[in-house]
């Protein structure tokens, strides 16, 4: 068995399960806490508060944009960019389609991806760079913020260099890198890909049922 | 383990709910709560930054009870303990520099509830007592006479009996089977009392049956404010008992930011009932007089004036539209800050911080971004300030920084533009 057999079948799926079982414990745990129950009477209802909540945040607001906008636009670039590569690359739909469900959906040609993959490198680089040079980020951030922001680097970076599927060694490091994200990613500060939805919403809930302004 | 380490630590993990947990897993350290606190902005001191201020809470939670903590303490992942040094080198983070206001919420990407996480983290902190002194001193004051001003209710005869004799109208003291019990803070008893008579004028004017409680007249609940549900239960409890004891429909929450919300919202919850009577603000009363048509507008304030949004009761409490409404009534000539409404910068006061001398400085420097919002828009000659503390710092600030600006209060300015008929 070669190193990309090894990489994209066994490890992939040792990698995927830890994945899976890591991120669906936290999510599970973080709720198991419990809220204790409002008896206040409600203004409105939490479960819509919930979602607008979640809905809300998705949208920066104009009056902080003057001093936010490198995170603004780095944070938007390198997330929708990713996404983008993730979903519409052509090997990956294919290796979707081989290894996990049996869909296909219409790739993105060649130079949308590029588009795509300099977005998310520069939205991600800029990340990065603001975690040592900006005095704010440089106190919070901790190991964890850089080791999420390197393994997502090098993944991509490997993603790229795999792109030509010229070579069986780009692949397996590319997918090498996708296996350690992947197994990193549940005991990680990358969960906030998942955890989001739980924060937003309960802050949501909170707000909505108090009538509170989102 | 250090007992008073300890102390807060439990307390921490108590209050950790699945609210905190998901704040904790979910911030990104992406720094830009920083960008919407009036300290940071008024210092540029990154351990201003909003999360940064959590961060004992967030460790005790990471090293106890985050789901996979067991996992991580095997491999030496998880952080260190908490210690005393650490909480002491935070306090003054936690209560000297958070107004509670929530201005960081609505930039966090996450949605992060700082001020209700603070809340929270301060129950630790009372826990090991490690508290301002000057809240200290609110907290023995309020649980001997109600008033963390220490204000009794000889004192609020005394102003009231003043307001009768300016208004010419009788002001009902424990009147049984009022429909209203109209709260006050003690800022507005000692330092602005003229808000009682405006209460006097508009509830004649709209044929409000109303009462003062010598029991329970104080709104102000400084356990929310130091960060014990003990007390904060003490202060609620003392006015349901008065509220239904004088069998009244409604509980009026006065012009005061934290109060509405630790009657309103906290109070059943500390209470462990709901209660016989409604909570209602003023702001929401007056407003809902005049959609009634009772309490009509009459001839209108000329002057430029502007509109400071209190964040207990703007942003926090929901009422967004009401005050606004009540200023077009009120004023021909009322102007908006940038950001204001929902956004608005906190005076630099709340959460406690006026009632800590140690903080002044810092209160003063987060007023000065108050006073560049309102300059931005050019020469007013009045701002308008629905919170009791807001004004009380507005009033300090402006006297510091040698600004001439009148500061009134909303129930004063509806009362003075009433329709005479």
């Amino acid at each position: 068995m070669s190193l990309l057999q090894i990489f994209e079948g066994p490890l992939f799926y040792i990698a995927v399960t830890v994945f899976m079982i890591g991120a669906t414990w936290r999510i599970l745990g973080i709720i198991a806490i419990g809220r204790k129950t409002d008896i206040s009477p409600p203004k409105a209802s939490a479960n819509v508060g919930f979602i607008a909540g979640n809905l809300r945040h998705f949208l920066p607001r104009k009056v902080f944009a003057k001093r936010t906008w490198v995170h603004i636009v780095a944070g938007y670039s390198f997330h929708l960019g990713l996404f983008v590569l993730v979903i519409f690359a052509a090997p990956h739909i294919t290796f979707f389609h081989d290894r996990i469900w049996d869909i296909r959906w219409p790739a993105l040609p060649r130079w949308g991806l590029i588009i795509a993959a300099q977005f998310a490198f520069a939205g991600l680089i800029m990340l990065w760079v603001r975690r040592f040079s900006d005095p704010v980020m440089r106190l919070i951030s901790d190991w964890d913020d850089h080791i999420g922001s390197w393994l997502t680097f090098l993944v991509m970076l490997t993603g790229c260099l795999a792109l030509q599927e010229s070579h069986d060694a780009l692949k397996a490091t590319h997918m090498l890198f996708v296996d350690i994200w992947l197994i990193y990613f549940p005991f990680s500060r990358l969960m906030h890909a998942m955890t989001f939805f739980l924060s937003r919403g309960y802050t949501g809930a909170t707000y909505g049922r108090k009538g509170m302004n989102l | 383990m250090n007992a008073v380490a300890q102390k807060a630590i439990d307390k921490f993990l108590e209050f950790t709910d699945s609210d905190i947990a998901a704040y904790a897993d979910s911030c990104v350290h992406c720094g830009e709560c920083a960008e919407a606190c009036h300290f940071y902005m008024a210092t540029n001191d990154p351990k201003y930054t909003p999360t940064y201020k959590l961060f004992p809470m967030v460790k005790a939670y990471k090293r106890h009870k985050a789901p996979m903590a067991g996992l991580k303490k095997l491999f030496g992942l998880v952080p260190p303990e908490v210690t005393e040094e650490e909480l002491r080198q935070w306090e003054p983070l936690v209560y000297d520099s958070c107004t509670m206001c929530g201005r960081c919420t609505l930039v966090c990407p996450m949605g992060i509830d700082v001020a209700g996480s603070i809340r929270k983290m301060r129950e630790g902190y009372v826990a090991a007592g490690i508290i301002p002194d000057g809240l200290v001193d609110a907290g023995k004051n309020a649980e001997r006479t109600g008033s963390p001003m220490g204000v009794t209710f000889k004192a609020l005869s005394a102003q009231i009996a003043h307001q009768e004799a300016e208004t010419g109208i009788k002001i009902e003291i424990d009147k049984k089977g009022a429909d209203y019990l109209a709260l006050l803070s003690s800022m507005e008893i000692m330092g602005f009392p003229e808000i009682i008579g405006s209460y006097a004028k508009m509830f004649k004017e709209a044929g409000v049956s109303w009462t003062i409680s010598s029991e329970a007249f104080e709104a102000t609940n400084v356990g929310v404010q130091i960060g014990s549900g003990k007390m904060a239960k003490s202060l609620v409890q003392r006015v349901v008992d008065a509220a239904e004891k004088l069998e009244v429909k409604h509980v009026i929450s006065p012009e005061c930011g934290h109060a509405y919300g630790a009657l309103r919202w906290a109070g059943p919850n500390m209470v462990g009932r709901q209660f016989k009577f409604e909570v209602i603000h003023i702001i929401e009363l007056i407003e809902q007089l005049r959609n009634e048509g009772r309490l009509p507008a009459g001839e209108k304030d000329t002057r430029r004036i502007t509109l400071h949004d209190p964040c207990q009761i703007i942003r926090r409490g929901g009422l967004l539209q009401e005050p606004r409404k009540l200023m077009d009534d009120s004023c021909s000539d009322f102007v908006e800050m940038e950001g204001a409404g929902v956004c608005n910068l906190c005076c630099g006061g709340g959460g406690g911080v006026s009632a800590n001398p140690r903080a002044e400085e810092l209160q003063m420097a987060a007023f000065s971004q108050k006073l560049k919002q309102i300059s931005d828009i050019g020469e007013v000659e009045a701002v308008v300030v629905p919170c009791a503390n807001c004004r009380t710092v507005f009033e300090d600030g402006l006297d510091e920084f040698e600004v001439e600006l009148e500061v009134i209060g909303l129930g004063e300015l509806v009362a003075e533009t009433l329709s005479t008929k």
